[in-house]
């Protein structure tokens, strides 16, 4: 009854309170919370943005629309004088693309003798035709004579509109596909010749002045002969550095040094490694230019600083009663580092190393230094040869203009943002599975 | 020999050295005697004792020849061409080198019935793939045959006297090797020397930065007054094409410096408020839940590499800004696709997270009590950041701050893409500048002459911008090391 009675009391009789301005704190507080809301999810929705206009952008880049063809290998063409026993060369010459358009004209029914028709099918398949049916010549001569489906890429402006990406409400005159080509696109579409394919292009070719045959095979290679110099030459020497700072160095002059230097270089620009790289690889040892190997050994000197932080903060973890045991057990101070610290660091280690490689693998601008950006169609068999890397290739073609260019160029940056992500969430886990709280 | 061969066999000599060094130290351990060193160490050391010398004879061996051999190239080449015009020594030497090379590729019948003109032998080369220089002259062939025998004689002399060295080390250690040698303890001395060695290559790198750059400025000082490249206002460097001794450039470094800072300060106006705010938020606020998921989210923004933002910008944001101020407007657009602010809009986002992450450490590091005895004295979460957590973090945050801003001054590749090549000097934030790294992008990009101040001029860039981020980091480690001593 109590609370009834208590319920029912006057409002007026309750204490009156000064006013301290508690509703104007409290609101300050709640907009001071809100602000930090909204500064992360800036944060996170540009990253959302951003990761989402480069999907949209890229995810064609993954397909390619190719045409398949039977393709008469006419000894008429390929070798009209019939000159071929004699002369290699006659092989290596044929006029191949001519097979591929006369394999197109007998499917669309088109007559061979109407010059203007034929003359918009130039631009309808991709020149690299050319190749690869010399090398089916080449591999078996015997082919000469026959026929056989073969699978032919479309040139990079009929891949475009084959995927939707050219708006043909614009006047014929302004666009790159004609409405004749449209048409026959059609027609190949509905015989079910002409489809999408997964386009192993991109991650096999090399450099290209065609869309449609250029690919990051040289930058992949070059990448990896690049990340397999950092990590050879980075781990070694960055673990041997940090254990001589973390256990051997007695603090004095020289340590200091070494100490404010590791931690000036992590903080250099990337470029300044660049211009080293340049004047002393390049120039003072004459190393070659836009080679993997240069390339390799300037992002080792990026890398060590960070390798060397994540090193000495894993070695510093470990507590000091190992070392008391270790060397209470009678083991020597090399025999305690190598045998007990190093193997209870390792986890450490590795999440620093592979985030340090990571980081070297999407580096761009010292390698534009030291020459990387070069046209490289053909893949480099050791790290001495010329080769470019994956965020090169991505600068490359976004100085192209071709519409083309940039779904490969977008394409390419999603392969990159894989690798990356596959590492640093690597990277998370190991730090999860193996992290040891002492 | 080659080197490569070389180098095979006294690894194979150390290998042997250490089977036979351990076999040995086993064998002696007959009870009566404690060894001091257990077997490995004694094979260990034998390894070493071969291989070190050996290996170090070879490289300075190595090293020694080639100058020698080069000093034989440039002796050897005639003061003056047949038509009497002085001869340049350097571009010669290099030309008689890569013909040398050239030769090498050739099979031995070629090489023992080389044709006496470069003509005759060009497509003899060609065919080995080798592409030679068409300012090739003949009189080069004799010299270049003569330096590449030189270099097989040198080659030899030195692969023997690294095989013979690596032999008397094994032959020497395995002898040595008895009960109670100390191997233990000199492997181990050697392997400090090893991890010294390996943690002098910071500073080696520096010292390797600051020489390299230090030299092509002086270099490049020569041709342009030092007071003409701090204080000029004009940036036109005039590719004149080689060796024509076209008209000057002008090396200005004040339209870079400008628009280097003025977009720094355009990222930093974004990344600061943002990254501390998100900062504050993560430490004060967000449950742990929330951090185990933001945490990551933010550490991602900060793995994307930079080439990556700078095409965002280049084909998503910059033409989208552009399209948009046009139709404000309804006529010409005042943004410009490459402009300051794109250019500084995006470096901001990309320096979030590194503005967050160093201000969660400081802000982190604030002690417990501090916040306490402001919450118990009755100011709300806010009042008690505002007025006492940041305070007293600002030393760090400054620091932090003046890292980040070392960053933006530093980074590449979102300017060549978002900013611009043209060194203006404007305060329009919607109108294009160019930064000093994207000068020295552009100056060494596809060109090959390293004695023209068009190029030289890049590594006195580099090493401005070195000095000014060297500076800013100091001074940040300084203040951010003090920070933390003050609250440990």
């Amino acid at each position: 009854m109590t609370d009834v009675s208590f319920d029912t009391m006057p409002a007026a009789a309750a204490p009156v309170r000064r006013d301290i301005g508690l509703k104007a704190r409290y609101r300050a507080e709640r907009r001071f919370r809100i602000y930090g809301l909204m500064a992360i999810s800036v944060g996170l929705v540009f990253l959302a943005i951003m990761l989402a206009s480069i999907v949209l952008k890229g995810h064609t880049a993954f397909w390619q629309t190719s045409v398949t063809l039977p393709i008469t290998f006419d000894e008429k063409v390929i070798d009209p004088q019939g000159e071929r026993a004699t002369d290699a060369n006659v092989l290596i010459k044929a006029n191949y693309p001519k097979l591929a358009e006369n394999a197109l004209i007998a499917k669309l029914g088109i007559d061979p003798q109407d010059k203007a028709a034929v003359r918009k099918l130039k631009g309808f398949l991709s020149e690299s035709s050319r190749v690869q049916l010399r090398n089916i010549v080449i591999a078996d001569p015997a082919v000469i004579g026959t026929t056989r489906d073969v699978d032919i890429l479309a040139s990079a402006n009929i891949d475009s509109a084959f995927k939707g990406q050219i708006d043909l409400g614009v006047d014929e005159a302004r666009r790159k596909v004609s409405d004749q080509q449209v048409s026959w696109m059609n027609q190949l579409k509905a015989d079910g010749v002409m489809a999408e394919h997964f386009n192993t292009g991109l991650f096999t070719f090399g450099a290209s002045s065609r869309p449609e045959t250029s690919g990051m095979g040289v930058a992949i290679i070059g990448s990896f002969f690049m990340m397999a110099i950092v990590l050879l030459l980075a781990l070694p020497i960055g673990v041997a550095a940090s254990i001589y700072l973390e256990e051997f160095a007695r603090k004095n002059r020289f340590t200091d040094l070494i100490e404010v230097n590791i931690n000036n270089l992590a903080a250099v620009p990337s470029i300044v490694f660049g211009l080293l790289g340049l004047a002393v690889f390049v120039n003072f040892l004459g190393m070659p230019r836009s080679a993997s190997i240069v390339g390799g050994l300037v992002l080792t000197l990026m890398t060590l600083p960070t390798i060397i932080i994540a090193t000495r903060a894993a070695l510093a973890a470990v507590p000091p009663s190992i070392r008391a045991a270790a060397l209470g057990l009678g083991a020597s101070r090399m025999q305690m580092v190598f045998h007990h610290i190093l193997p209870l660091a390792a986890p450490g280690i590795l999440t620093g190393t592979i985030i340090g490689l990571a980081r070297a693998l999407g580096e761009t601008a010292p390698l534009l230094l030291i020459g990387m950006v070069a046209f490289v169609a053909d893949y480099p068999a050791t790290p001495f040869d010329p080769a470019t890397a994956l965020p090169v290739q991505i600068y490359m073609w976004a100085n192209e203009a071709e519409r083309a260019f940039v779904e490969r160029m977008s394409g390419a940056i999603i392969i990159l943002l894989v690798f990356l992500m596959a590492m640093n969430i690597t990277a998370i886990v190991l730090r999860r599975r193996f992290e040891r709280r002492w | 020999m080659s080197s490569m061969l070389v180098l095979a066999i006294v690894l194979a000599i150390g290998l042997a050295a250490f089977i036979v060094g351990r076999q040995r130290a086993v064998a002696q351990n007959d009870g009566k005697v404690k060894p001091h060193s257990r077997a490995h160490y004694h094979g260990w050391w034998a390894f070493l004792l071969a291989v070190l010398p050996a290996v170090l004879v070879l490289v300075v061996w190595d090293i020694g020849s080639s100058v020698y051999l080069d000093r034989q190239v440039h002796a050897a080449l005639p003061v003056q061409a047949e038509d009497g015009s002085p001869i340049n020594e350097q571009l010669s030497a290099g030309l008689v080198n890569s013909l040398a090379r050239g030769l090498r590729r050739l099979d031995d019948g070629t090489q023992a019935s080389l044709p006496s003109t470069f003509s005759e032998l060009q497509p003899l080369l060609a065919e080995k793939g080798v592409a030679l220089a068409t300012d090739t002259k003949d009189y080069m062939i004799p010299i270049a045959r003569e330096a590449n025998a030189a270099q097989d004689r040198a080659g030899l002399i030195g692969g023997v006297i690294a095989i013979l060295l690596a032999a008397t080390g094994a032959f020497y250690s395995v002898g040595a090797v008895k009960p109670r040698a100390r191997a233990r303890n000199n492997v181990e001395k050697l392997m400090l020397w090893g991890l010294l060695g390996a943690s002098t290559i910071a500073i080696l790198t520096t010292i390797g930065i600051v020489l390299s750059m230090l030299f092509q400025t002086i270099q490049f000082f020569e041709s342009v007054s030092p007071l003409n490249f701090f204080f000029g206002t004009v940036w036109d460097p005039r590719f004149a094409a080689a060796g024509s001794g076209g008209s000057e450039g002008q090396f200005g470094l004040i339209p870079l410096l400008a628009g280097t800072l003025y977009i720094a300060f355009v990222a930093l106006l974004v990344a600061v408020p943002v990254g501390l705010m998100s900062a504050v938020y993560m430490a004060e606020y967000a449950s742990s839940k929330v951090r185990a998921v933001v945490k990551p989210a933010l550490e991602l923004l900060a793995g994307i590499p930079t080439i990556v933002y700078g095409i965002f910008a280049l084909v998503t944001l910059g033409p989208w800004l552009r399209d948009l101020s046009a139709a404000l407007t309804g006529g010409a657009p005042f943004i410009q696709g490459q402009s300051i602010f794109v250019a500084g809009f995006v470096m901001g986002i990309m320096l979030i997270p590194v503005v967050s992450s160093l201000s969660d450490d400081i802000i982190t590091a604030v002690p417990r009590a501090l916040r306490d005895g402001s919450l118990g004295l009755g100011a709300t979460r806010s009042e008690t950041i505002k007025r006492v957590v940041l305070p007293a973090a600002l030393p760090g945050i400054v620091g932090a701050v003046l890292l980040t801003a070392s960053r933006a001054i530093g980074e590449t590749m979102i300017v060549v893409l978002a900013a611009g090549v043209a060194a203006n000097l404007t305060l329009n934030p919607f109108e294009a500048m160019t930064t000093i790294t994207v000068k020295i992008v552009n100056q060494l990009t596809g060109d090959l002459e390293f004695n023209s101040p068009q190029t030289l001029v890049a590594f006195a860039l580099g090493l401005t911008l070195f000095g000014l981020t060297l500076i800013m980091n100091i001074v940040a480690l300084a203040i951010v090391r003090k920070y933390r001593e003050q609250y440990e």
